[in-house]
């Protein structure tokens, strides 16, 4: 959708903010662009609109060239959010999102129709704020009018600088969210520059860190985090952030993978004999092809061992469970809603692959605890 | 004559002259609505001009700056020998020292609109004319029309001594009022010309008002 290719940006001075970028965002994507002030993050962003255009290289947005388009068109083609929001004091919120639909010549009924949706999708009710001025609205409200605006006329593609950066913090989690369930239903292309890390891993589908106009990495955060290909990234980032973001950490870091199984056949002496062995209150019982079939607790065996031939009738059905590609996150969720305190991780033919207790979630967070406050102080 | 009281005074030249006095308040309105509607036209302009191209900035105000510190009765003076007496002269001396208060707020209420909405707009898509005349005049306009209000008031003062370069106006009552020493007729002329002063102030506020959008109401 946004195609850069060595795209510079050198000012009469000689200074260059911006040093030969390369990059591509597909269609639907959420690129975040971060870095400390003055890395080129905001110049990049208002490159792709030309509110700066560019000395060096080709930005194509949708294929097209944007040097070569009428600058008018291309920019009300394109979603634009900005920190200071920017409303028209002097128009009505109504009139304030209707104002690309109008430039583009909708007709009337048209455009009353989308602003009473787009406000209907901010969360704001037509009937109370339609007619009123953006003075009598508060900041966060503001912002989501800001919003609406720059989906008024349905762009593929939005731009975002800072949109959220000046509102309180609660209101801003509540925008990101919001945010975030709007872009899973549109899924807009959208390039967000920000400078709060936890708000890029929180919104993108990608992050790009740039330091002194160049592009040190472009990764998703997970990687970011796990494998920073840069000194200047790993700190950026912070060590400290995967334990706060645990649903960074996949599941396969938390669980143990030689969980104590049996199989259904056997006998109920069997099964207690085992779990002596193992230091365990709990089996897994799988079938032949390692496939879980439920769960065996030492309470159940206890009540009804006299009672049945093999662990098989008692067994409960094993609830809840996780996939291979879950996160740690999910699998702090989850465990309290356990019954047996441990949750089986099963890849996709069923097979079981490992096991979370509360003792393997509570050692690798605590490590990477440590790390990290080692990490901090030194 | 002169052992009348005042008010007899005034009553007495009030009946000789109301139809007189009627005329002037006209002319002097003329005088008045004739030089600050061109300023207005002129001024704003020249404030746009110059809030778009900052290198005439320092010229165009400084220029009317200058204008404005030249004595009313001097300025009045120079248009003799330029352009003869009567009306036109006094329209054009009374135009050029409107000019200043309205460049200069034209030029602040737009160089003071938020960049922010600016950038926001041409971010839209807006064009510059489409900016100007949708965003920064409506915006700029309460500031440009206090720029007005001085003007008129100012202009409704200076007005009565156009009547020294033969354009007529409440300052006739008051020339012939000192020459004469008759205070009777210098108040003829003087207050007429002090409640017109903030009649249309008055007038101008209400309309600054009515005119001003919603949304830029405190």
């Amino acid at each position: 959708m946004v195609v850069f290719d060595n795209v510079s940006k050198t000012y009469k001075n000689g200074f260059r903010s911006v040093k030969s970028l390369s990059f591509r965002v597909q269609r639907g994507e959420f690129l975040v662009l971060i870095g400390p002030s003055g890395c080129g993050k905001t110049t990049t962003l208002k490159m792709i609109n030309r509110l700066i255009p560019h000395t060096e290289g080709t930005i194509t947005v949708d294929g097209k060239d944007i040097a070569k388009q009428n600058v008018v068109e291309l920019r009300r083609n394109i979603g634009y959010v900005i920190q200071q929001i920017g409303l028209f004091p002097h128009y009505t919120i109504e009139e304030n999102i209707a104002l690309v639909p109008a430039l583009k010549g909708w007709d009337r009924k048209k455009i009353r129709q989308r602003v009473e949706e787009l406000l209907h999708l901010v969360g704001l009710d037509p009937a109370v704020f339609a007619r009123r001025y953006p003075k009598e609205l508060s900041g966060g409200q503001q912002q989501r009018v800001g919003v609406a605006r720059a989906m008024a006329a349905d762009p593929e593609l939005i731009l975002m600088d800072e949109p959220f950066g000046a509102l309180d913090p609660i209101t801003r989690e509540q925008l990101q969210d919001e945010f975030l369930r709007l872009q899973k239903e549109f899924r807009k292309t959208i390039i967000f520059v920000t400078h709060d890390m936890d708000e890029a891993i929180r919104m993108g589908d990608r992050i790009a860190i740039l330091k002194d106009g160049e592009l040190l990495q472009l990764d998703t955060p997970e990687r970011l985090l796990t494998n920073p290909v840069h000194g200047f990234v790993e700190q950026f980032i912070g060590k400290n952030r995967i334990f706060q973001n645990p649903e960074l950490l996949p599941v396969t870091e938390v669980m143990r993978s030689d969980p104590a199984t049996i199989s259904p056949h056997r006998s109920p002496e069997r099964a207690i004999s085992h779990m002596r062995q193992r230091h365990t209150d709990t089996l897994l019982c799988v079938d032949e092809q390692g496939r879980l079939l439920g769960i065996v607790s030492a309470y159940d065996l206890q009540g009804d061992a006299a009672r049945i031939q093999s662990v098989g009738e008692i067994m409960q059905p094993a609830d809840p469970i996780l996939p291979l590609e879950a996160t740690a996150r999910d699998a702090l969720v989850k465990i309290s809603e356990s019954r047996f305190g441990l949750i089986p991780v099963v890849d996709s033919q069923g097979k079981l692959t490992g096991v979370v207790t509360k003792g393997s979630l509570l050692t690798v967070l605590a490590g990477r605890w440590k790390e990290a406050e080692a990490g901090v102080g030194s | 004559m002169n052992r009348r009281s005042l008010w007899e005074q005034i009553v007495q030249q009030l009946e000789m002259r109301h139809a007189e006095l009627g005329m002037a308040v006209l002319q002097h309105i003329k005088l008045v609505a004739v030089s600050v509607g061109i300023a207005i036209v002129i001024g704003v302009t020249l404030g746009i001009a110059v809030s778009r191209f900052r290198r005439l900035e320092g010229p165009v105000i400084g220029t009317a700056g200058m204008l404005q510190t030249i004595p009313s009765l001097a300025l009045l003076g120079f248009m003799i020998p330029l352009f003869g007496i009567g009306e036109l002269p006094s329209i054009i001396a009374l135009f050029l020292y409107s000019l200043l208060p309205i460049i200069r707020n034209t030029h602040t209420g737009i160089v003071s609109v938020d960049k922010s909405v600016i950038e926001a707009a041409s971010g839209m898509g807006m064009t510059d004319t489409q900016i100007l005349f949708r965003i920064q005049l409506p915006i700029a306009f309460p500031v440009i029309m206090a720029g007005v209000r001085t003007s008129t008031v100012i202009n409704v003062g200076t007005a009565t001594l156009a009547a020294f370069i033969g354009a007529g106006g409440l300052g006739d009552f008051i020339f012939l009022g000192i020459s004469r020493s008759m205070d009777a007729l210098v108040l003829i002329g003087a207050v007429p010309a002090a409640l017109l002063a903030l009649l249309l102030d008055f007038v101008l506020g209400r309309l600054e008002r009515a005119v001003t959008p919603k949304g830029l109401k405190i």
